[in-house]
């Protein structure tokens, strides 16, 4: 059976099985949309550089339930990041929620099933929020997440307060038996002046392969700051679709970092929807590809509202057979004067296999505004090449340090300090280079 | 020549001057002095009309019409130069094509015929003399990457070559070195006559080592709080602007 | 693209009662008027009868018909693209009349025999034909809706070896040329406008420049469109031998009409080894009212092969006409060391969209572009800059820089930008930067303190912001795109 089919039948499933809910019309609805938009191909605008059909075209179970049972402490420890003794632990399997393997150490922060969600006080929050992100991203992919959502969960952070312990998200695909695809669907919601620090990462254990189609929609209310934190570094069989949906609806501030070290063919969109005054975001992105990975950023900062200051750099090493590409859009629309937004992509294309396509993209409505974007590619400085090898440093050293160095103004917005050492831990095994 | 009665200007929402009264007449020379934020660049601005303040009370007589009333291009054209503390950039305009522009615009609004190439060029001359600027300044883009001193040596030249009845400058020492400050005020001096008057805006006395006032103003909270010749201005230097403060600052 | 799969922010209507910017007056299209010439011309629409109509008017060989006639089925088969930032009414083919000749003796012998209501015509235009009172030395192809009507300086010019002719003279007269490069740079069926034009084009300018040969005057063609409800479908084609130097003028005009008129020219360059061609366009198409009715529509493929060694090809253009302009001068670097120049200027005012840029090629070891793109919005209007930067896996050392910048007059109008940039080679460098903003109060008010009215202080920095350009352009053309740049823009800052 192929995967559309799969699909189908547990969609069918699950809706007769569950019954109605608030959720059902818009699963409904998602789900309609999936079949008449299909998998995006490379017609699509979106797409161009990114076959995504291809890794669809194979087949892929989707049937994630108790399959959590297999999945053993040891795998678990296998990606943890540093400090999580002291952190909130939340732990998808095959793209479900595994309340068994998840950790809530604060008070502050509620973890409940999207269901649930619209059965309790969050009821209206959830209606109003939920497939938001479907407005930006119009592929079948979204609609193909949102057609499950109610299996998804619900983040909520408590107005006026600080998550003092940092939240870490595993995604697990169990892939020792077949080809798995999951779908992890997460809402967050930060009230009014919360604050909340996310780190998160996936793994694929066992030899087949793994799609991970994942949506995360987060809502920023006013005064709230909400970092988030990305590490990609799973294995060269394991795909994924990411997109991220921010929406400031207060007056907020946004930082996130998405590192891209390894997988098959990476798909990130970030959307930061700016929907209140004085709102400012800072997103930054480090792509250090070897092997045949094909990482693509697709970033979209949608100024709606004046006053705003977006940040965005992204930075890549493309090397062996890899492929980056990066797709930022910045719109700044009518009533959004005084934006501020800058944008810059860099890119160190070091193999003569690899390629990078990069389409930096500004749609400016409004006349008072300053924004500006830039990308390069290109290769090392020679002339620092030249100059560390003069003073004795190897080739290859020279060029390890020469990397770490254009890596490392994008590691140093990673603000909470285990995670940053942990990320800089892999790219220094990466190249080979020792830490201070 | 000018008389400001009552001038009272803010901008947003924040009130800086709050009743400026003076008087210059032809051929003085008159020196504005006063600790930051106390409203000087405020008045010079004002005076040449930038559109963020919003005069709120009072009145400004120039050669007896209502400088109030008028564009600021129309006061540049009665007679009224600025020199900006912070001239702006124009990528792409050369200074020599930009200040043919304003030449001729200004002749013009004096119903004067427009300078050919060549008048143009032998005034250019002339007044790049008198000024001690170089040529190759004025075929660079205007100001851009220009020094402060570059900057304000250029505010002067156009000065000279728009040949204003009353020349403001605005902290046009500001950033300078002696030797700069010498040039500029050499300017300055080889400009006066008995018909222009000149009001210098400034935070220090030293420039008025070289440009000698013939009055001297403090301007202190929006308001003419003293007036004096040059010796207010050393005693100024001497005993800081605290004193003022502490002089008027009650009634303030 | 399909519009439906990319977010975009809706586009509010916009009330413009309360507006003082459009208060002013706009400035009047100066070369809005109709002349009154007698014309010759196909029946309205378009079919196989058509093309051959136009072929046998024009007395062609058969090789010429059956290539016409491949694109034209080609054509049938072929979609209208709509992946730019255009928005416009469908256009109906059929009610287009796709010949229109003015009608006058035909082959003048001389000057003196062309009709004096044409040579009005190009009085007003400002275009002398005479040779004798030409002092500029500006060699001229005029076209007149669909028809060359006069070419200047010939004699003088073959006595280099050079041809510039009309392209139907070509089809005549140098049947190998023609047949060797026509379409070897745009394939009849690169685009649907590329195919229309290769039906149905009826004339356009063709330059052929000998072996070692530096042309000694600017070649220059005017291209007016006259005739109601015509398209107009030039097609130009100029080759650059070993060694040899070109600079080629192209400016253009049309009357004030309330419909909208197609045009779909289609130009190839191809430069040999050390060759080099700096072609420049002044587009100056009736741009539609200040209410948006009206203007042309504006399809053009513009594309030259950097063939040989060390040749080299420069685009620049100033684009301030036309309701619709979708345009993408591009260059292929083939010959290694070659070098492709994209500079720009595009204004839309009032109701104007322009969805334009380049596309740079390279596929040769040590080749290099540039691309200066500078775009002014006023008024509604939308100005996209669309880009194609693509560095091949052989194209070692390949350079490529690009400056996109955008001003924006007013707040109802919008500034894109679409830049793609595909490198597959690791020693190569390539640099984009791009940025939007507006004409600073600071930089009006400092004009205006010395003594410099706020439109002519605007005029000063648009002038400033485009300089870069507008030095690319010929001394006989920049005075003139200077002020076109102004009168667009009149009335557009309040």
């Amino acid at each position: 059976m192929n995967t559309i089919e799969t699909i189908k039948e547990r969609y069918q499933q699950l809706q007769s099985n569950n019954g109605s809910s608030a959720l059902t019309p818009i699963e409904q609805n998602a789900f309609n949309s999936f079949n008449t938009l299909g998998v995006p191909t490379v017609k699509h605008e979106e797409w161009k550089y990114t076959r995504i059909s291809s890794v669809f075209n194979k087949e892929y179970a989707f049937n994630p339930e108790n399959l959590s049972s297999n999945i053993t402490q040891k795998d678990l420890d296998a990606i943890r990041f540093p400090g999580y003794e002291g952190a909130n632990e939340l732990v998808f399997v095959n793209g479900m929620y595994s309340s068994q393997l998840s950790i809530i150490r604060s008070e502050n922060l509620t973890v409940i099933s999207l269901e649930e969600a619209t059965k309790n006080e969050y009821r209206e929050l959830v209606l109003q929020h939920l497939g938001h992100s479907g407005k930006y991203i119009k592929d079948g992919l979204n609609a193909l997440n949102t057609a499950f959502a109610a299996e998804g969960v619900f983040i909520h952070v408590k107005k006026g307060n600080i998550v003092e312990h940092p939240v870490y998200i595993y995604n697990i695909v169990d892939a020792k038996t077949n080809n798995i695809l999951s779908q992890p669907r997460t809402l967050i919601y930060l009230a009014q002046n919360a604050q909340v620090i996310f780190a998160e990462t996936y793994a694929t254990i066992g030899k087949s392969e793994s799609f991970i189609n994942q949506v995360t929609e987060i809502v920023v209310e006013q005064d709230a700051l909400l970092e988030y934190y990305r590490i990609q570094n799973d294995a060269s069989h394991a795909n994924q679709v990411n997109t991220t949906h921010i929406r400031q609806i207060g007056k907020s501030l946004v930082n996130t970092v998405t590192v891209s070290l390894d997988g098959g063919i990476v798909r990130n969109n970030l959307n930061i929807a700016m929907e209140a005054e004085h709102s400012e975001s800072h997103f930054y992105g480090l792509y250090f590809l070897k092997g045949n990975t094909h990482v693509d950023n697709h970033t979209v900062v949608d100024n709606v509202k004046p006053h705003c200051e977006s940040n965005e750099l992204y930075k890549g090493v493309v090397d062996d057979s890899s492929t980056a590409v990066f797709n930022g859009k910045i719109f700044v629309q009518k009533d959004a004067q005084k934006t501020n937004a800058y944008q810059s992509n860099k890119n160190l294309l070091l193999s003569n296999d690899a390629s990078v396509n990069t389409k930096p993209q500004l749609e400016i409505f409004a006349d008072d505004v300053k924004c500006s974007h830039g990308c390069t590619v290109g290769q090392l400085d020679e002339e620092a090449f030249f100059y560390l090898r003069s003073r004795g440093v190897s080739e290859k050293a020279a060029k390890s340090l020469l990397i770490h160095a254009f890596a490392v103004d994008i590691l140093e917005h990673i603000k909470p300090e285990k995670v940053r050492a942990y990320v800089d831990q892999l790219i220094a095994e990466r190249l080979g280079v020792e830490l201070d | 020549m000018l008389s400001i009665k009552n001038l009272q200007a803010r901008i947003e929402e924040k009130q800086i001057l709050k009743g400026i009264n003076l008087d210059i007449k032809a051929g003085e020379v008159h020196a504005i002095m006063g600790p930051n934020g106390s409203g000087k660049s405020t008045l010079a601005s004002v005076l040449a009309g930038r559109p963020e303040y919003e005069v709120t009370d009072g009145s400004v007589e120039f050669l007896g019409k209502d400088l109030l009333e008028l564009s600021p291009e129309e006061r540049a054209g009665e007679g009224i130069f600025l020199a900006f503390q912070y001239p702006v950039e124009i990528p792409g305009l050369t200074t020599t094509n930009f200040i043919k522009t304003a030449v001729n615009e200004v002749r013009k609004y004096r119903g004067q015929e427009p300078y050919d190439a060549v008048q143009f060029l032998k005034l250019m001359r002339e007044k790049m003399a008198m000024v001690e600027i170089n040529q190759s300044l004025l075929s660079r883009s205007l100001n851009e990457g220009f020094s402060g001193g570059e900057k304000k040596r250029n505010e002067i030249f156009q000065m000279a070559m728009l040949e204003p009845k009353l020349a403001i400058l605005d902290e046009t020492d500001s950033g300078l070195d002696i030797d700069a400050i010498r040039i500029v005020a050499n300017g300055v001096n080889k400009l006066r006559s008995k018909d222009n008057a000149v009001l210098v805006v400034t935070h220090y006395q030293r420039l008025l080592d070289y440009i000698v006032p013939d009055f001297v103003h403090v301007l202190y909270n929006g308001r003419i709080v003293k007036s004096g010749t040059k010796e207010l201005a050393l005693e100024l230097e001497e005993r800081g602007y605290d004193f003022i403060k502490n002089e008027v600052g009650q009634e303030a | 693209m399909k519009p439906e799969e990319v977010y975009q922010p809706e586009i509010q209507e916009v009330d413009d009662s309360m507006s003082a910017i459009h208060d002013t007056v706009n400035s009047e299209y100066k070369y809005g008027f109709v002349s009154d010439l007698e014309a010759d011309e196909a029946p309205k629409g378009l079919d196989e009868s058509t093309v051959r109509f136009i072929s046998a008017k024009k007395n062609e060989p058969g090789w010429m018909l059956e290539w016409r006639l491949k694109a034209f089925r080609q054509w049938q088969k072929m979609e209208e693209p709509h992946w730019a930032n255009l928005h416009y009414p469908k256009i109906n083919y059929q009610d287009i009349i796709y010949y229109s000749a003015p009608k006058q003796k035909v082959n003048p012998k001389s000057l003196d025999e062309i009709d004096p209501e044409l040579r009005r015509t190009f009085e007003k235009l400002g275009i002398s034909l005479d040779e004798q009172k030409r002092l500029s030395g500006v060699a001229v192809d005029a076209v007149i809706d669909s028809v060359s009507i006069a070419t200047t300086f010939k004699e003088q010019l073959a006595e280099k070896g050079i041809i510039f002719c009309s392209i139907s003279e070509a089809i005549q007269n140098h049947p190998d040329l023609v047949r060797e490069y026509l379409s070897s740079v745009v394939p009849v069926t690169d685009n649907y406008f590329a195919a229309l034009n290769s039906a149905v084009f009826s004339d356009g300018s063709f330059v052929y420049i000998p072996k070692g040969v530096r042309c000694p005057m600017e070649l220059s063609t005017y291209f007016r469109i006259n005739a109601e409800n015509t398209g107009q479908f030039e097609r130009t084609l100029i080759i650059a031998d070993e060694g040899a130097y070109v600079s080629y003028l192209e400016g253009c005009t049309a009357p004030m009409r309330d419909e909208n008129q197609l045009h779909a020219a289609v130009v190839e360059l191809v430069a040999l080894d050390n060759a080099e061609i700096k072609y420049s366009t002044v587009q100056n198409w009736y741009p539609g009212d200040k209410e948006g009715n009206g203007g042309i529509y504006n399809f053009v493929t513009k594309r030259g092969i950097c063939r040989g060694y060390k040749s080299k090809i420069s685009w620049t253009q100033v684009e301030t006409g036309s309701a619709i302009t979708w345009k993408y001068p591009s260059v292929i670097l083939k010959g290694d060391h070659s070098i492709g120049e994209f500079y720009s200027v595009a204004v839309t005012n009032n109701y104007q969209q322009a969805d334009t840029g380049t596309k740079m090629q390279h596929l040769g070891k040590n080749t290099r572009s540039r691309i200066v793109s500078k775009g002014i919005s006023a008024g509604f209007s939308q100005n996209s800059y669309r880009g194609l930067v693509h560095v091949g896996k052989n194209a070692n050392g390949a350079r490529n820089f690009s400056q996109c910048d955008s001003l924006l007059l007013g707040d109802k109008c919008g500034a894109h930008t679409f830049p793609y940039i595909e490198v597959k080679n690791n020693t190569a460098v390539v640099e984009h930067e791009a940025t939007t903003s507006k004409i600073g109060e600071d930089q009006i008010f400092y004009c205006n303190q010395r003594g410099i009215d706020t439109e002519t202080a605007v005029a000063l920095i648009i002038n400033g912001f485009a300089k870069e350009v507008m030095n690319q352009l010929p001394m006989e053309f920049a005075v003139e795109a200077q002020k076109l740049l102004a009168i667009s823009l009149e009335g557009s800052v309040g």
